[in-house]
């Protein structure tokens, strides 16, 4: 399990197959992943770039319970969460999800799962900057 | 009662500060008492989210000498 949380622009298929590749293990038959990009438009306003905040300490902790409780409950061999923070450009990657199991229902399962947890509950906070000026996103998308 | 803290996102705007040690007579205060002193209103609005030691808390919950407070509003990653 990896939860990482980077302050630079990162590969999410480079990070996927590094991290594959130092976790070979036979008992994976599936692997589900979600990546996440930046938009360019988000509640009918053009979106220029955004800062994500975080709170140090706490977002790391959450994320390492979220990602710990979806391991046990679906019995993953593996997963792999990483967020951005800091400023980021329309089509920057913000987060990869990766979940690996023995068979496919639980690797989607935990990858959705995954998302929403951190989606609801990881302490990240989005700060856009728009053709209309500067907010705080307030909610997220119904995704 | 010596406890710290912590505020982010538009909060931390709103007050202007990141961050705050706070030194309180009481040996018996919330969450919420915390908040009440801070923002010097009565209640704590139900957008406001708060955490004790980097653990989510409820509004109710017992602070302790030495714990990290932070109020935060609804997060909003991925």
């Amino acid at each position: 399990m990896k939860v990482e949380i980077k302050t630079a622009q990162f590969d999410p298929w480079s990070e996927l197959a590094s991290h594959t590749s130092e976790h070979l293990n036979h008992k994976i038959g599936a692997c589900s992943t979600f990546v996440g990009t930046m938009r360019d438009f988000n509640e009918g306003k053009t979106v220029d770039t955004m800062t994500l905040e975080y709170y140090p300490g706490m977002t790391e902790k959450q994320l390492d319970q979220i990602v710990q409780s979806q391991i046990s409950e679906h019995q993953l061999e593996d997963a792999l969460v990483i967020h951005r923070v800091g400023e980021i450009n329309p089509g920057e990657p913000i987060v990869l999800v990766a979940t690996w199991s023995a068979h496919r229902k639980q690797a989607f399962d935990a990858c959705r799962a995954i998302m929403e947890a951190l989606k609801h509950n990881a302490p990240f906070w989005k700060k856009e900057q728009t053709d209309q000026g500067q907010h705080w996103v307030e909610k997220n998308t119904a995704g | 009662m010596h406890i710290t803290v912590k505020f982010f996102a538009s909060l931390k705007e709103q007050f202007d500060q990141a961050e705050l040690d706070l030194e309180l007579d009481s040996n018996q205060l919330t969450v919420s008492d915390v908040w009440q002193h801070v923002s010097k209103t009565d209640n704590m609005p139900a957008n406001v989210l708060s955490a004790i030691n980097l653990e989510y808390a409820q509004a109710d919950q017992s602070v302790k000498d030495g714990d990290e407070v932070a109020f935060f509003p609804p997060v909003t990653g991925g």
